[in-house]
């Protein structure tokens, strides 16, 4: 048993909705109890659909357990086919259903119906929502292919040359409450076109039955989010030969090598390397001098395992912030995060637990969070400006406008999205500069960033701090004045680095000296 | 009894559970914490449907069943022990521990009145624990509160004293007001169930007169009369009419003449139907099809076509006690079509068919419905908002009138001819 107060993943029965609700032509009939429904509102308020997700539940009641479970599915499942006249049917069952073994997916097979059924089976007491998606879109792709693959030969990347047409490939993974999929897929599209490769099928975003049949008329794969993809991927690679791409197109440098990694797997020729450091104004902008500022900026992040590995390394190599925290609550993902973690030489946070994540990131003292919805919270509650680069997400982390985070665009998106919570470059270096003057209201940040209230409670809570320190150090006026002229978004962390040097050399009073020579001793 | 039109309905259903009622009964007893033994499902629920986190630590929270509990149900018993323990030493402000069941823990007959039995015996003097299910197969949405609330009563002490007591978690500021206003028809001995502290709960026996706040407490109810209550029959306050006909029900158990609180309330009377006129402008003669969910149906149906003047197409309503909403059906106008349970294909077929102009129904159904070009007001506010008695007439109203109104802002025909 496992105390959860918050989880960054749902049920993996709502992952397995996730494709369902991402495809057309698809209906599931889902074993489960009345409240189940609450996942409806996931898609029609989170992503504003105007469509209910395409799920039937059984709504079983307390009184139908004696009875007949199993005629209340075949009811529903024979309703269900009748009024949504679905290609491909799911049946699968939720944490409840699990418990009383009716077997929907047997029972919907024995019904007679023509189509393709896929047995959803989830399980909802060791599973979660990312991998109950990539289940669930991989039993759809192996039995909507698997008559195939005796009958097909293995696909080879270059036979795009012997048919005499451009390159063919599939993007696959994105669905909907993915993070950003819905404009990551466009600019995706967009790039490959440039480089004269054509999108066979996209899925399961948009994609029917139909076309997950037309899969292995592409030469490769586009793993765009493993999470999901990986392991339908995998099996297309086992069983048609199809080989697949590795790299995640967020951030300049590994678009380059996304592009690159397609090329080569294609043997397509690269000849605009050179024009793709300027399709995207990431570089320039990090690089003009307003940007300065931005130099070994304490970042903590926090996300899935896709999005907070890509945000590490544009964080490190393309803005050139310092990463003093990186985590995921995606075990599946845990391994690539550790290998990143300790290449950035901090330790990986692998947790489920919200306020664990909370906690590092209060140590971690960082200028910026990049992190989930709940990350936004914590950050907010501790005064740290933040940008959502994952979900779990709300509401307005689906916007209106364009904003992917993959290729050209998602690098332009990702620089405003990630700088404009911090104090813009210039403003800063003037705050600096008239901070003493009486106008000055301390606290004051960049419009898009938090109140000053907080810092005021910060300062507050401060000196009552600093009246009855533990191991019994005082601060002196001094010391105290000294610390008050520290930038308002560091004082917390030279406080602490202070404190613990006056331990450390036994130093009973902080004075100004002090506070000089702990900043000396930690730089 | 009015002439009313009574249908069942089975059928997959679009409803909450009874675990979400947590989401306003954890803000009304800030000492308690409900803790719901269920699956990650169970979490992500509540989660979701309490929208956004704006608090630190919520004092609510799931055990999560695993693999290993599911095993062995010895096992079960030591873990929830186990989470408890951890739960406890973590917020020891914790005066009242729910423990909630839910599907899973009811289908592996996971016994919590024992576990809450042991535990009390261990944290004596400390934290008490009661034991209800929220479970999705027995309840729904509102439901799970009338679980809380029975839960609670062994708990409370006996007293002969003649009192009121409001049953029914109200917002506080409309509670204030009830008691204002109780105090003015000279009824001064008032309490509140739930209570605002959890170990504050009211004395109760042979005087004490229950007046509802809600209409969703069936076993809470019953529960009371068997310890000697005396259940005060009247429509629930909601809107004018509804909180006039309640002032008056309590004021006759408490012989309180009818001359004196038409003295105490008409001002108010007078005060809210001027408030009300604007928003019976945009309502009256609209068309309203209300979907099942929060129980509160059948008394917005009477408010909002008696005070309102909106036509009733459907009225649905999870389940229906006759005994509880009699006052209620009896002010209903005529050949009203009450729908109990739910088909929600079937019934989004008669919506459609009817072309309402305003539809009560969850959150999921919504979005889905305006895009369809019909417009909508989600159940679930009603349960958070203060909506209770005549001050707050023109506000219930108001949650009505803004999506016509808003509809109306969006589709005029300059919009169009640009």
């Amino acid at each position: 048993m496992e105390l959860t107060l918050w989880t960054y993943e749902g049920p993996p029965h709502v992952g397995a909705m996730r494709i369902a609700s991402s495809m057309k032509d698809i209906h599931y009939v889902l074993h489960a109890p009345q409240g189940d429904t609450y996942a409806d509102l996931l898609f029609t308020m989170i992503e504003r659909r105007g469509q209910r997700p395409p799920v039937t539940y059984t709504t079983f009641q307390a009184r139908d357990l004696g009875g007949d479970t199993a005629e209340l599915v075949k009811k529903n499942i024979k309703e269900a086919v009748e009024r949504f006249k679905p290609k491909t049917l799911l049946v699968g069952e939720s944490c409840t259903a699990e418990l009383i073994q009716d077997q929907p997916g047997a029972l919907a097979k024995g019904m007679g119906f023509d189509m393709p059924i896929v047995n959803l089976e989830l399980p909802a007491y060791s599973k979660k929502e990312n991998w109950g998606a990539s289940e669930t879109f991989y039993q759809l792709t192996r039995t909507l292919l698997k008559e195939k693959v005796s009958y097909s030969e293995k696909i080879s990347p270059l036979r795009w040359k012997e048919f005499g047409r451009r390159p063919k490939v599939n993007i696959l993974g994105p669905s909907l409450l993915g993070f950003r999929c819905r404009d990551d897929v466009i600019e995706i599209q967009r790039i490959l076109s440039e480089q004269g490769i054509d999108t066979n099928v996209v899925a399961p975003l948009g994609a029917s039955p139909d076309d997950i049949e037309r899969l292995i008329d592409a030469e490769i794969n586009i793993s765009l989010y493993p999470e999901i993809a990986e392991a339908s991927c995998e099996w297309l690679k086992r069983n048609f030969g199809m080989e697949y791409t590795n790299t995640i197109p967020i951030g300049i440098k590994n678009t380059i090598e996304f592009i690159n990694e397609v090329h080569k797997k294609l043997d397509l020729p690269l000849t605009n390397k050179k024009e793709l450091e300027n399709k995207s104004k990431l570089p320039w902008y990090s690089k003009s001098v307003d940007s300065n500022y931005l130099t070994g900026k304490r970042v903590f992040i926090f996300g899935d395992g896709t999005h907070a590995i890509a945000a590490a390394k544009i964080a490190k190599e393309e803005l050139g912030f310092e990463v003093v925290g990186l985590g995921t609550y995606s075990r599946e993902m845990a391994r690539q995060v550790r290998a990143t973690a300790k290449d950035l030489n901090v330790e990986a946070l692998i947790t489920n637990n919200y306020l664990e994540v909370e906690d590092a990131m209060k140590k971690a003292a960082p200028e910026l969070v990049l992190g989930t919805q709940m990350e936004r919270h914590s950050a907010k509650r501790l005064g740290i400006p933040c940008s959502v680069i994952s979900t779990p997400m709300h509401v307005q982390d689906v916007p209106a406008r364009y904003s992917p985070q993959m290729g050209w665009e998602g690098a332009n998106v990702i620089f405003d999205d990630w700088v404009h919570p911090l104090m813009m470059g210039l403003e800063e270096h003037l705050i600096d500069m008239f901070k003493h003057d009486f106008e000055f209201v301390d606290g004051h940040q960049s419009h898009l960033g938090h109140t000053a209230t907080n810092t005021k409670d910060i300062l507050n809570s401060d000196e009552k701090k600093e009246k009855n320190s533990k191991e019994g150090i005082i601060w002196t006026e001094s010391g105290r004045a000294e610390l008050i002229k520290v930038p308002f978004f560091v004082r917390g962390k030279v406080k602490t680095n202070t404190e613990k040097y006056a331990i450390l050399r036994g130093i009973p009073e902080i004075s100004d000296e002090t506070l000089y020579d702990a900043k000396a001793y930690f730089s | 009894m009015s002439k009313v039109e009574f249908n069942k309905e089975t059928g997959p259903r679009e409803v909450f559970c009874g675990l979400t009622s947590i989401v306003w009964l954890h803000r009304r007893m800030p000492d308690a914490f409900f803790l719901v033994v269920g699956s990650r499902t169970c979490a992500h629920l509540i989660q979701s449907a309490a929208g956004v986190m704006i608090f630190a630590e919520p004092r609510f929270g799931t055990a999560i069943l695993e693999e290993k509990d599911l095993a062995g149900l010895a096992d079960a018993h030591e873990e929830l022990d186990r989470v408890v323990n951890d739960l406890i030493a973590r917020r020891p402000e914790i005066k009242t521990l729910f423990l909630v069941g839910s599907c899973p823990s009811e289908v592996i007959k996971l016994d919590l009145a024992t576990v809450a039995e042991k535990l009390n015996k261990r944290f004596l003097g400390q934290v008490r624990f009661v034991n209800y299910s929220g479970s999705g197969i027995e309840t729904t949405f509102t439901q799970g509160e009338d679980g809380a609330l029975k839960a609670l009563i062994p708990l409370m002490d006996s007293s002969d004293e003649e009192k009121l007591l409001l049953v029914g978690t109200l917002a506080n500021n409309v509670e204030d007001r009830f008691k204002k206003i109780f105090r003015n028809l000279g009824i001064s001995n008032i309490e509140s169930f739930p209570p605002r502290q959890s170990t504050e709960l009211p004395k109760i026996g042979k005087n004490t007169k229950v007046l509802l706040t809600q209409p969703y407490l069936s076993d809470t109810v019953r529960d009371l009369k068997h310890r000697g209550c005396e259940i005060i029959s009247a429509p629930f306050p909601l809107g004018i009419e509804g909180s006039t006909e309640w002032f008056l029900a309590a004021a006759k158990a408490f012989k309180v003449s009818e001359l004196k609180v038409h003295e105490i309330i008409s001002p108010l009377i007078n005060r809210a139907k001027l408030a009300l006129e604007s928003h019976k402008e945009i309502l009256k003669g609209k068309r309203l099809f209300l979907l099942p969910e929060s129980q509160l149906e059948i008394s917005l149906a009477r408010f909002l076509h008696n005070e309102c003047e909106m036509d009733l197409i459907e009225v649905g309503t999870p389940y229906l006690n006759k005994d509880l909403m009699k006052e209620e059906i009896n002010l209903l106008p005529d050949n009203t079509k009450i729908v109990e349970g739910q088909h929600v294909e079937k019934q989004l077929d008669r919506v459609r068919e009817s072309n309402p102009d305003l539809v009560v129904c969850g959150m999921g159904l919504a979005n889905p419905l305006e895009a369809e070009g019909i417009s909508t007001k989600w159940s679930i506010e009603m349960v958070f908002s203060p909506i209770h008695g005549i001050d707050q007439a023109a506000d219930l109203a108001g949650l009505f009138s803004k999506p016509l109104k808003r509809n109306q802002i969006l589709t005029s025909k300059t919009l169009v001819t640009h």
